[in-house]
């Protein structure tokens, strides 16, 4: 689901060679605001994370609290900070695990081959035909939500994927003749695919590891707000949007501006990788 | 149709059914990874060893699980999802009402976006490059970047809270009236159809400019014809069969919207059933919904797989 705008904006050469266009640089700005406010959160939030500030819920904007209170009284800006970590956290840690095990195995099954290769895609392309949600649900119904079983529920769902791609990728490397040669030389499987197929199919993978951290987070948003997600006392982005939902009859900013913050993360992630260099982006809308 | 795509037909459909074993038995696998006795869990901890046997044995728990999984099959094929944890009533009869409701709204949601969408993507596909293709864009980038459930809470404030037109929740007045059956259809299929409709646009349009790119559209240009009646009259009929691929597929995220908008609105369907499930972990019910759900969603791309192999002009003649 690479997203295109257009492909006519105004375009800068940096010192690098790469074509960099505002569009892209206006994301990667947004994103690394929200990463380093992940990081600094404590610092930064203007009210510790739990404390009532007023005894007024549902507040409006104001100067003392710029997004207004939440059902309880409690700062939104603080908590909207503080939420950074976890959903950008947990997204973040899955989308690792899952393109870690999803690119290698990927990247063996095309040099394996074989049984294995075809043994491996049919079991994999069966998991992609189980919606996400679902997925998740059934998962969490079985193993329950803590952090870390949350982040390997998200790696696991979306490993498949992340396999898919990268084989269809290295299948292409691997008939190379530099490969072909390595092979002859008698390199071992761990060195094939690290040093002779990973340089030749890293930069698509980057860009599909950006993709699968946008579906990531929504779909850990959308499990907090089902309250199957991040558990209170702690809250993510999707938590706080389900812990305000009761003032979504009186528009309360505390429903909008979590919402809003997950909207500008997922769109930035999109928009950053739509913009990238063609270089890094190649091959990297058809999967 | 010839032989050569009645084969291909055919085997599209055996990998359906291989997949759909595959999903069963993963489904079957991660429910029953429960930490902890079912049969503790049901019986509490009063419950005397011989009462524990009795039931463990009554529920084959104490069969080996490939067992217990082909038993679970051959149950699941006659249509028999056994008994709920919780209220001891057959599966079948709690879903049966409930998929009947979802169902209502998939249709109701369909049948309004499907028209929408076509006629959003394939403009935006004769107007490539202007405004109205850029704003559909924009919009329709957005829609697909954010969570569901934001969809649905900016349908909520802008028709329930700014203009007032609808209630907020649904299925909360009566459902006799045609007035009151709107009012409690309306905003879960507005977002619904919000959702489905973003990526139906897109894939639309991707369609249509495919096709566009063809030389017959540009023998048709180069004879002079106007570019609505090159779109309408040269590429559409050969668009066709992308388009109804992308109408299947993006029919398929209903699976996943639903399950937001059946909560957010409390509405009766499938969805809300399973979640209720989750919460009390009654693990027949969710391997029930699962399934309907799995089901569901393979039939989709099913679909959308063998129109694509239909309407490919170069089997026709093979």
């Amino acid at each position: 689901m690479s997203v295109s705008l257009s492909s006519t904006r105004p375009v800068r050469r940096w010192r690098l060679g790469y074509r960099i266009s505002p569009v892209g640089a206006v994301a990667f700005l947004v994103i690394l605001a929200w990463a380093v406010v992940a990081v600094t959160a404590p610092l930064i939030a203007p009210h510790p994370v739990g404390e009532i500030v007023d005894f007024d819920f549902f507040q409006p904007m104001s100067a003392a609290y710029p997004m207004g209170t939440d059902y309880l009284g409690r700062d939104v800006l603080s908590r909207i900070l503080f939420g950074a970590r976890y959903t950008v956290g947990i997204s973040l840690a899955s989308v690792a695990l899952a393109c870690l095990t999803g690119v290698t195995l990927g990247m063996a099954a095309a040099v394996i081959g074989g049984a294995f290769e075809a043994a491996l895609s049919r079991f994999l392309d069966a998991l992609i035909s189980i919606p996400s949600k679902i997925m998740a649900l059934v998962l969490v119904a079985a193993i329950g939500s803590s952090m870390p079983v949350l982040i390997l529920t998200l790696a696991v769902i979306y490993t498949p994927g992340s396999y898919r791609f990268a084989r269809a990728l290295a299948v292409n490397v691997n008939a190379m003749d530099y490969v072909t040669v390595a092979r002859v030389r008698g390199e071992r499987l761990g060195y094939l695919i690290r040093a002779e197929i990973l340089p030749g199919i890293v930069g698509p993978v980057l860009a599909d590891l950006g993709l699968r951290f946008v579906f990531i987070v929504l779909l850990l948003s959308s499990m907090s707000f089902l309250g199957l997600g991040v558990q209170p006392p702690n809250a993510d982005w999707g938590a706080l949007v389900k812990e305000n939902i009761g003032g979504l009859s009186l528009a309360a900013p505390a429903v909008i501006f979590p919402s809003l913050a997950i909207a500008s993360l997922t769109i930035s992630v999109n928009l950053l990788i739509d913009n990238l260099p063609q270089k890094i982006r190649d091959r990297s809308a058809d999967a | 149709m010839n032989s050569l795509i009645l084969r291909m037909i055919a085997g599209r459909i055996v990998v359906t059914l291989m997949t759909l074993l595959i999903v069963a038995i993963v489904i079957f696998c991660a429910t029953t990874l429960l930490p902890g006795d079912v049969v503790q869990i049901l019986l509490g901890q009063s419950a005397t060893p011989e009462a524990v046997a009795g039931l463990r044995q009554a529920m084959h728990l104490d069969q080996p699980a490939a067992l217990r999984f082909l038993l679970w099959l051959k149950n699941l094929a006659t249509g028999d999802l056994g008994v709920s944890y919780v209220n001891g009533i057959p599966v079948a009869e709690l879903i049966g009402n409930r998929l009947a409701n979802s169902l209502k709204l998939a249709g109701v949601t369909a049948a309004l976006s499907v028209p929408v969408a076509l006629t959003l993507g394939i403009t935006a596909a004769i107007l490539r490059g202007t405004l109205v293709d850029r704003l559909v864009a924009v919009v329709t980038i957005a829609v697909i970047s954010v969570p569901e459930f934001m969809v649905a809470t900016l349908a909520v404030i802008v028709f329930a809270v700014t203009l007032g037109w609808l209630p907020a929740l649904s299925m909360t007045g009566d459902v006799t009236t045609l007035a009151g059956l709107i009012k409690a259809f309306a905003m879960p299929v507005i977002t619904l159809s919000f959702v489905i409709s973003a990526q139906m646009i897109r894939m639309t349009r991707a369609a249509v400019i495919e096709t566009l790119s063809a030389p017959y559209v540009e023998m048709a240009l180069l004879k002079g014809a106007s570019r609505r009646r090159m779109v309408l009259h040269h590429a559409l009929p050969n668009a066709l069969g992308p388009i109804v691929n992308a109408v299947a597929l993006s029919l398929s995220y209903l699976l996943g919207g639903v399950i937001i908008v059946e909560t957010i609105f409390n509405y009766p369907g499938i969805a809300k059933l399973m979640l209720d499930a989750v919460a009390t972990r009654d693990l027949p019910l969710i391997q029930g919904c699962a399934m309907i759900f799995c089901f569901a969603y393979l039939l989709l791309i099913t679909i959308a797989d063998i129109v694509t192999i239909v309407s490919n002009p170069r089997l026709r003649h093979a």
